[in-house]
């Protein structure tokens, strides 16, 4: 009795060749929402938003503020949409969500800075989403500073702002223009791969056990290698064309640039891959019916984007979220397709993120192969 | 290899969780025979049929299926054995020949192309073949469902109610094939729930509630169930039933047609009431050969009593 019978492992895999075929929906989903979710998402997802609405309260008029205004104006934060009177039209715009930011210019602005009294400029800010404002409020003060530089001169110049003792230069490497498309999209590649690897997979063998087939293919002497292996493959080739439209779309689309090595990406891209199709494996023999297969598929999907560094810095968590985060496979990924992407990574650099995916993959299909039964029970 | 027996199994036991399924069950299958499997829903038929085939490991009991060992060689069982499943079990998403196909690679069928061929013209689909299976109707689908498990030549059929849901027509073809496929050998081991069906078996054995209460030649089921029954006929049967029922000696009434059945196990009860019921003319009795379906009309309504025995 041979263990492994390739002629059993290419009728299944035919088999599921054929059955992805029939099935359109799933197909053009494969295929055409990698597709949608990249545009979608690279071109939608701004960290930095830009031309936030802004309402002036001026109590006060003259070149200086005029010229302040225009520096918070050519800026591209700020959009002013008008101006209001009276504290309280302010705060209700604020409430009512028609302005992000209120500039309250006090009444004797211009002849206080004339006179050295260093009067405050009030900018209300609707910081009930911080990070919507928190760019724009970060270059306020930046940004201010320049426009009073260019206006107060000559006698004036007591007024405006000393230079600092030093300087402090800010060298933004590998994203100069700090573009969110250039960290968002490789990171969407570990997601998007992650969505259709591990819920396809999930529900393959669930299909087969919710629609009987389960019990006539067990009856057969194929074995379980022959079946994980011949349902699994298809999809890593699916993972292929998903990945080789990806990066044709970041490249073409987004200008996002491959600095790094091939090689290293395609080894990083395959152990992921593997990983999971072995997590959506091991979801399938678990999950009773098809609906389980998703909700389970769902909740790995959340940490991947939540706990990786997706979205939020990674660096930022406490530090047992961060242990979580290691666990998923997606963060090593983000982090390797951005090292290679932007950073030129070659494979000599990613020892670390390539041990960490092989240590997930090798512990999550051992424990999908000791679920797996060749019986019923 | 044992000669003459294609399963003999002994003290076959599973159960599920708390709940014992089927609770040492033993069953000699000579070879060539057509075995019918027979118990009302839940009996523990459909796990029975798993655990010959290694669908299911046994918790306990031992024995040879076609000479292997069920427990430890079930991968050997499988490539002898055809199992029909309850509910059709086929790729609906492939075509009539894909699945055809499919299940002869799984068994390393020689010359799949013209065996697969054959099948098909055997089943008169051949110029259907290329339909999707999952748009047949349900008696095609159960004609595809026996071709696939046909198609390695095994020496064992598990049919598990194969005939559920199918037309009378379709199910006297599909019996033709069963009887001509048992005087070429294959034994066949076939759960049913159909009288009609139980009597064109060579033996019978029935259980209820994961045990197996009787097994014998299907000749001498009746016999072994030691029933007398008296028939009555005449006006007003529902009222006779109404008013025999809980007499001395009446463990059972069964209508039939125009016919009362009266069974009993106590012969001389039975007998005494017969005759204290008879000489008010207004029935005729006369003694009638027990038959199968009193049989097993006798024996479900034991079951059902042992069971709420042991539900109490």
């Amino acid at each position: 009795m041979r263990m492994f019978s390739f002629s059993r492992f290419l009728a299944v895999l035919m088999k599921e060749f054929i059955q992805m075929r029939r099935d359109r929906v799933t197909f053009a989903m494969m295929i055409g929402l990698p597709i949608v979710q990249l545009m979608l998402f690279g071109f939608a997802i701004n960290a930095d938003p830009r031309n936030l609405p802004t309402l002036v309260e001026l109590n006060d008029d003259g070149p200086i503020v005029r010229s302040v205004l225009a520096g918070m104006e050519t800026s591209g934060y700020f959009d002013f949409r008008g101006v209001v009177h009276g504290p309280d039209a302010g705060e209700d715009a604020l409430r009512q969500g028609t302005a992000n930011f209120v500039v309250v210019i006090p009444a004797d602005f211009e002849r206080d800075v004339v006179r050295g009294l260093r009067p405050d400029i009030l900018v209300a800010a609707d910081a009930a989403d911080p990070s919507a404002v928190g760019g724009a409020a970060a270059a306020l003060s930046r940004i201010v500073a320049g426009a009073m530089a260019q206006t107060l001169t000559g006698p004036l110049a007591a007024a405006g702002p000393s230079p600092a003792p030093f300087g402090v230069i800010v060298h933004r490497a590998y994203n100069p223009e700090g573009r969110t498309s250039t960290n968002i999209v490789p990171g969407l590649l570990a997601i998007i791969l992650s969505m259709t690897m591990v819920m396809i997979t999930a529900v393959a063998i669930v299909k087969e056990r919710e629609r009987g087939t389960m019990e006539m293919l067990i009856a057969t002497p194929v074995r379980p290698l022959e079946v994980m292996l011949g349902k699994i493959l298809p999809y890593v080739l699916v993972g292929y064309v998903q990945t080789a439209v990806f990066l044709v779309a970041a490249f073409v689309v987004f200008g996002v640039p491959f600095e790094g090595t091939f090689t290293a990406f395609f080894i990083g891209f395959n152990l992921f891959i593997l990983g999971n199709l072995a997590l959506g494996f091991l979801i399938s023999t678990l999950a009773r019916n098809q609906m389980q297969a998703m909700q389970l598929s769902f909740f790995t999907i959340l940490p991947s984007i939540l706990l990786s560094g997706f979205m939020f810095p990674f660096a930022g968590m406490p530090g047992w979220a961060q242990g979580l985060g290691m666990a998923v496979p997606a963060t090593h990924f983000i982090g390797l397709v951005r090292m290679v992407m932007l950073k030129g990574a070659d494979s000599g650099d990613l020892g670390a993120e390539f041990t960490a995916l092989g240590v997930i993959v090798l512990v999550i299909s051992l424990a999908a192969m000791l679920r797996y039964r060749q019986t019923l029970d | 290899m044992n000669g003459q027996q294609a399963i003999d199994v002994r003290g076959l036991t599973k159960s599920f969780g708390d709940k014992l399924v089927v609770d040492h069950f033993d069953i000699s299958v000579p070879r060539g025979a057509i075995y019918g499997f027979l118990g009302p829903n839940g009996s523990g038929k459909t796990t029975t049929i798993r655990m010959l085939c290694g669908l299911l490991l046994p918790d306990a009991g031992e024995g040879t299926c076609l000479g292997f060992d069920v427990r430890r060689q079930a991968q050997s069982i499988k490539t002898q054995v055809g199992y029909m499943t309850q509910k059709f079990s086929l790729y609906e998403d492939l075509s009539i020949r894909e699945n055809l196909d499919f299940v002869a690679r799984m068994y390393g069928v020689r010359d799949r192309r013209t065996r697969v061929s054959s099948a098909l013209a055997d089943l008169g689909l051949a110029d259907r073949a290329g339909q999707l299976a999952g748009t047949l109707s349900g008696g095609w689908k159960q004609r595809l469902a026996l071709a696939a498990c046909l198609i390695h030549d095994p020496q064992l059929l598990l049919l598990d109610e194969p005939t559920a849901g199918v037309d009378p027509k379709a199910r006297r073809d599909f019996w033709d094939e069963i009887r001509r496929l048992s005087k070429a050998g294959v034994t066949v081991l076939v759960s049913t729930h159909y009288m009609d069906e139980a009597v064109q078996c060579d033996f019978i054995t029935y259980i209820a509630y994961g045990k197996k209460l009787i097994d014998g030649p299907s000749a001498d089921i009746p016999g072994m169930v030691g029933l007398t029954t008296w028939r009555a006929e005449g006006p007003e049967l529902a009222a006779l039933d109404a008013e025999i029922a809980g007499q001395p000696g009446v463990a059972q009434i069964a209508r039939f047609g125009s016919t009362l059945h009266v069974s009993g196990v106590d012969a001389a009860a039975l007998e005494a009431t017969v005759r204290r019921f008879e000489a008010r003319g207004i029935h005729r009795w006369s003694l009638q050969p027990a038959g199968l379906e009193e049989a097993f009309i006798y024996l479900m309504t034991g079951a059902r009593d042992n069971f709420s025995r042991d539900a109490a």
